[in-house]
C-alpha cells in the first residue's frame, strides 16, 4: 500500500470504529445479545383482589407501578371479570379503577405484570425536592422519648444519611432502651412502625416519605408487600429498609406505589377487599426484553430498527444481510487468494439457492442442471443461432429441467429435490453459457476448473452465510456491515501479492542463472 | 517448491496483480482512454493517421449475413485475417492463409465452408468475444507474413513481440511463440510460448510455457534464447510512439515482425499481463521505480529509447 491510500485507511477506519461503536453500545447498554437464542429472566406478578358485592354499584381502584426503579416493564394485562376498566396516571402515580352498576357475589379483579431487570439501576430516586417538614409536635411523654432519642442519635451521626442509619439501629434494637420502648408501644404492624419512623424524623426536620412494594426474587403465591423509608438529604433520595437500617434499594425489589396513597379502596361493598401477590419466574427472549429496555430508554437505534419490521420482511432481511459477507468472501478469495470464478457473484447467489436445498443436494442439483444445459448447448452450437435466442434458449431449457426434475424427485418422494424451484435460473443459464465458451476456446480443462472453482466458492459462501451465530450477528447488530464495508475498501487497496501467484512465479523468486 | 514466499518475489521484483491494477493501470491509465486501445478499429484509425505502420485493414462487417460486402472485400485476396474489434486475449481471431473455391483454408490447416466462416462473423458481431459482450464488429485485415527469422521456432501462427511501455518508457518485453498446443496463436493462456527479451540488447533471455521455464520449442525442439531480434531498435521506437498516441501510462503494445513490411503494430493493451516476468526472470518493478524515480522522461523518441536502453543495461549488466 502506498500514495494516497491513506484515505482509504481513514475512511475504513471510521467506518469500522462506527460499526463496533454502535455494536458494542447495543450490547453493553441495551444489552441485545451476542449469541443467539439466549433467554433471560423475567418476572410476572399478579395482583389479586377479591370483593364481596352485594347488587351495589362498586367502585374499585388499585395502585400500581409506573416505571419502576430498577426493571422495565414487559407487558401487562387486566382481567376485569365485567367490571368497566380505566387506568390513571398523575404524575407518578398509576392507579387502575374498575366499576360495575351492578354485581353479586365474589368476584375478582386480576393485574399482571411482567418485568425484566433494567440494564442499569436508576440513580435518582424520582420525587420533587421536599420542603422542610414543621416542626412535629408530640404528646407527652411520647414528645420527651423522642426528643432523647433524637439527642442521642445526633451525637453519633454526621449527616442524614448516617442520622438515619442509627436511629433505625436504634430503634429496632431488641434490647431497650426505656426510650425506644415507650416509642414502640402500641405499634403491631410493620406499616404503623414505617408510619411511626416518619413521624420521629419529622421532630429531626429530616423529610422523608414511605413506598410499598415486593420482592419478586424468589418466585411464590403469597407475596407480602414490604415497606421502604426514604430520606431526602438535602440533594437526593436515599432509600432504608425501616426494619434493619439498610440502605439502598434491593436488587430485587419492586416498588409497588407511594405511601401516601391506598394501595386499593372500593366504594360499594361491605367487608374489607383481599388483595395479595403472587410472583412467577419465566424465561423470555433476550432480544424482545432488550427492545422493550431500549423503549424504555428513549433509543431510536432499537426502535427505528430491522427488528421493528414485520416478521415475514424480518426473514428476508435475515437473508440479505448475510448477501455483503458472501461478497466479502468473494473479494477474499479473488484479490487474496486468486481464485477464479464464473461471474464475479454468481457463486454467492448458487450459495443463497443451496441455503434452500441444502448443501449436499445443492451440489447434487448444481452438477445435474449445469451438464444436463452443457449437453443442450453444446446441441444448439451445431444450430448455429445468434447469441440472444441462444441465451434464451438455454434459459428456457434450464427451467425445462428444473420442473422435469421436480416432477421426477416429487414421484420419487424425494423432497429435496423439489427445492431445485430455488436456484436462480438466469444466472444458471448464464453460467451454462460461459462454461460452454470458455469449453470451446480453452477447452474442457480449464472450463471444469473453473466450475468446480465457483462451486466451491458457492459452498463456502453457502457455510458462512448460514452461519447461525453470524446471521444472529448482523441481523441484530446490521452495523457490522459498517465493519464489512470497511475491510471491503482496506482490501481494495491491498496491493500484496495473491496466494495463487506465490504458486504462479514461484519459478521466478530465485535470481536467474547467469 | 509449491509456493514462493512473499518476500522472495518482492526482493525479484515482481509485480502482483493487486499491485499492477491499484498502483499502475488505475493510476496511470484514465478509463476514458480505453476506448483507444479496446477498439481495435479505433487503434488501427489512429495509428494510421500519424504514421505509424499497422496490417492493412481490408474492411470492417456490421451487419449480420452480409455476405456481399464480405465477398467484395476479399476479392483478389488469398489470405486475410478476421478479427473481433473489441476482443482480448486473442478470442475469435480466425487466420485464413488461403481459399480453395467456396472453402477457407485455416492457419492450422482444416478448411472450413463459407457458411462457418458466416456464422463465425455473426458469432464476433453478436459480441461473443467482446469485454462485456456489446454488439461488436468484425474487422477484415492483411495477414502478416511472418519474417523467416522465426521460421524454427514457430508452429503455425504468427509470433509476436509485447513491449510494455511504462510513462513513454519501453521496460520489458517477450516475444510470444505460437505452438501446437495454442493452435497456432500467440496467447501464453492459450498455451503459447513466452521467451523474454532484454531491453538494452534486443536479446532473447528465457522461456515461460505455462508457469514453468523452458528452454526449448516444445514443438520444434530448438533452443529459444540468445536469438537477437531483427529491428529492434524500431521496435521500440514504435512502442513508444504507440504510448505517446494514446496517452496510457502503462500500455502493452503489441508488434509482429512482417517479412516484407517489417514490424507493424497489431494492437495495444491497457491491462498487459504479467508474464512478461516469467519470461525474463525479472519483475517488473525495478524497471517501474526506475522510471518513476526519473526527474525527467525525455520527449524525443529516439532519446527515451538510448535512455530505456541505458536503464536496462544498467539494472542487469550481465544480461546485456
Amino acid at each position: 500500500m502506498r500514495r494516497g491510500s491513506w484515505h482509504v485507511q481513514i475512511l475504513a477506519f471510521v467506518l469500522m470504529a462506527t460499526g463496533l461503536g454502535l455494536c458494542w453500545y447495543k450490547s453493553a447498554y441495551l444489552r441485545l445479545p451476542l449469541q443467539p437464542g439466549e433467554d433471560t429472566e423475567t418476572w410476572m406478578v399478579q395482583a389479586r383482589v377479591t370483593l364481596d358485592a352485594r347488587s351495589r354499584p362498586i367502585k374499585a381502584s388499585l395502585a400500581i407501578p409506573l416505571n419502576p426503579a430498577g426493571f422495565v416493564v414487559l407487558d401487562e394485562d387486566f382481567i376485569s371479570g365485567g367490571f368497566g376498566l380505566a387506568v390513571e396516571t398523575d404524575h407518578d402515580r398509576r392507579r387502575a379503577s374498575w366499576a360495575v352498576r351492578r354485581a353479586d357475589g365474589k368476584k375478582t379483579l386480576y393485574y399482571r405484570l411482567s418485568l425484566a431487570k433494567a440494564a442499569f439501576t436508576a440513580t435518582t430516586v424520582p420525587g420533587a425536592v421536599p420542603t422542610y417538614p414543621p416542626k412535629a409536635t408530640y404528646d407527652e411523654p411520647y414528645g420527651s422519648a423522642v426528643r432523647a432519642l433524637l439527642a442521642g442519635v445526633r451525637q453519633e451521626s454526621a449527616d442524614v444519611a448516617t442520622f438515619t442509619r442509627e436511629l433505625l439501629l436504634r430503634l429496632n434494637m431488641s434490647t431497650g432502651d426505656e426510650n425506644v420502648e415507650l416509642i414502640r408501644e402500641g405499634v403491631d404492624n410493620p406499616t404503623d412502625w414505617v408510619h411511626r419512623i416518619v413521624d420521629i424524623l419529622q421532630g429531626a426536620r429530616i423529610p422523608s416519605r414511605v413506598v410499598y412494594g415486593l420482592r419478586v426474587g424468589t418466585p411464590r403465591n403469597d407475596t407480602p408487600i414490604e415497606s421502604l423509608l426514604l430520606v431526602h438529604n438535602g440533594t437526593e433520595w436515599l432509600y432504608f429498609n425501616p426494619t434493619t437500617g439498610e440502605r439502598g434499594l434491593p436488587e430485587d425489589f419492586l416498588i409497588w406505589h407511594e405511601g401516601d396513597t391506598p394501595l386499593v379502596t372500593v366504594d360499594g361493598i361491605d367487608r374489607a377487599p383481599e388483595v395479595s401477590f403472587s410472583v412467577t419466574q419465566t424465561q423470555r427472549d433476550v432480544i424482545q426484553v432488550a427492545r422493550k429496555r431500549a423503549d424504555h430508554l428513549g433509543s431510536v437505534l432499537v426502535r427505528f430498527s430491522l427488528l421493528s419490521l414485520p416478521v415475514n420482511l424480518q426473514n428476508v432481511y435475515r437473508v440479505l444481510l448475510m448477501v455483503p459477507l458472501g461478497a466479502f468472501l468473494v473479494v477474499v478469495l479473488r484479490n487474496i487468494v486468486g481464485l477464479k470464478t464464473f461471474g464475479t457473484f454468481m457463486p454467492i447467489l448458487i450459495a443463497l439457492a443451496f441455503r434452500e436445498t441444502q448443501l449436499l443436494w445443492g451440489i447434487v442439483l448444481f452438477v445435474l442442471l449445469v451438464s444436463l444445459g452443457l449437453l443442450f448447448r453444446f446441441y444448439l452450437e451445431r444450430l448455429r443461432l445468434l447469441l440472444v435466442p441462444r441465451l434464451a434458449a438455454v434459459l428456457t431449457i434450464v427451467v425445462l429441467l428444473m420442473a422435469v426434475v421436480s416432477v421426477i424427485s416429487a414421484e420419487t418422494g424425494m423432497q429435496r429435490g423439489l427445492s431445485i424451484a430455488l436456484f436462480p435460473m438466469v444466472i444458471l443459464a448464464m453460467t451454462i453459457e460461459r462454461m460452454s465458451i470458455i469449453w470451446e476456446e480453452h477447452g474442457a480443462g480449464e472450463s471444469i476448473k473453473q466450475g468446480v472453482g465457483s462451486l466451491v466458492i458457492a459452498s463456502l459462501g453457502y457455510l458462512v452465510m448460514t452461519n447461525e451465530r453470524l446471521q444472529h450477528l448482523v441481523f441484530v447488530f446490521p452495523e457490522l456491515l459498517l465493519v464489512v464495508l470497511g475491510l471491503m475498501l482496506l482490501l481494495g487497496r491491498y496491493t500484496g501479492y495473491r496466494l495463487s501467484e506465490l504458486r504462479r512465479f514461484r519459478a521466478a523468486a530465485q535470481p536467474p542463472p547467469t | 517448491m509449491i509456493f514462493a514466499r512473499p518476500s522472495q518475489l518482492r526482493a525479484q521484483g515482481i509485480l502482483g496483480m493487486n499491485e499492477r491494477n491499484a498502483d499502475y493501470v488505475m493510476r496511470y491509465n484514465p478509463r476514458r482512454l480505453y476506448p483507444l486501445v479496446d477498439d481495435k478499429l479505433q487503434t488501427k484509425r489512429l495509428a494510421q493517421e500519424n504514421g505509424i505502420a499497422v496490417p492493412e485493414l481490408y474492411g470492417i462487417v456490421e451487419v449480420q449475413g452480409d455476405a456481399h460486402h464480405m465477398a467484395r472485400m476479399i476479392e483478389g485476396r488469398a489470405s486475410f485475417v478476421v478479427k473481433p474489434a473489441q476482443g482480448s486475449g486473442g478470442e475469435g481471431v480466425l487466420v485464413i492463409k488461403a481459399r480453395a473455391g467456396d472453402s477457407y483454408r485455416l492457419s492450422n490447416g482444416t478448411l472450413i465452408p463459407e457458411e462457418t466462416l458466416q456464422y463465425h462473423l455473426s458469432r464476433i458481431i453478436s459480441g461473443l468475444f467482446s469485454l462485456g459482450g456489446l454488439p461488436d464488429k468484425a474487422l477484415i485485415e492483411y495477414m502478416v507474413r511472418f519474417d523467416p527469422f522465426f521460421e524454427s521456432v514457430s508452429y503455425q501462427g504468427v509470433p509476436d513481440i509485447r513491449v510494455i511501455v511504462f510513462l513513454g518508457m519501453p521496460i520489458a518485453a517477450m516475444v510470444r511463440l505460437p505452438t501446437r498446443k495454442s493452435d497456432g496463436k500467440a496467447n501464453l493462456h492459450q498455451g503459447a510460448l513466452g521467451v523474454g527479451i532484454d531491453i538494452a540488447s534486443g536479446e532473447t533471455t528465457y522461456g515461460v510455457s505455462g508457469n514453468s521455464p523452458a528452454t526449448t520449442h516444445p514443438d520444434t525442439g530448438e533452443p529459444i534464447q540468445g536469438f537477437v531480434i531483427p529491428h529492434w531498435n524500431t521496435i521500440l521506437e514504435l512502442a513508444a510512439r504507440c504510448a505517446d498516441l494514446v496517452g496510457l501510462g502503462y500500455l502493452g503494445v503489441d508488434i509482429v515482425l512482417d517479412r516484407d513490411l517489417g514490424p507493424l503494430v497489431l494492437e495495444l493493451n491497457a491491462r498487459p499481463g504479467l508474464n512478461v516476468q516469467l519470461a525474463n526472470r525479472v519483475g517488473l518493478l525495478g524497471a517501474l521505480h526506475r522510471v518513476e524515480d526519473l526527474a525527467e522522461i525525455p520527449r524525443s523518441i529516439p532519446d527515451r529509447i538510448a535512455l530505456a536502453r541505458e536503464l536496462a543495461t544498467s539494472a542487469h549488466p550481465a544480461a546485456g
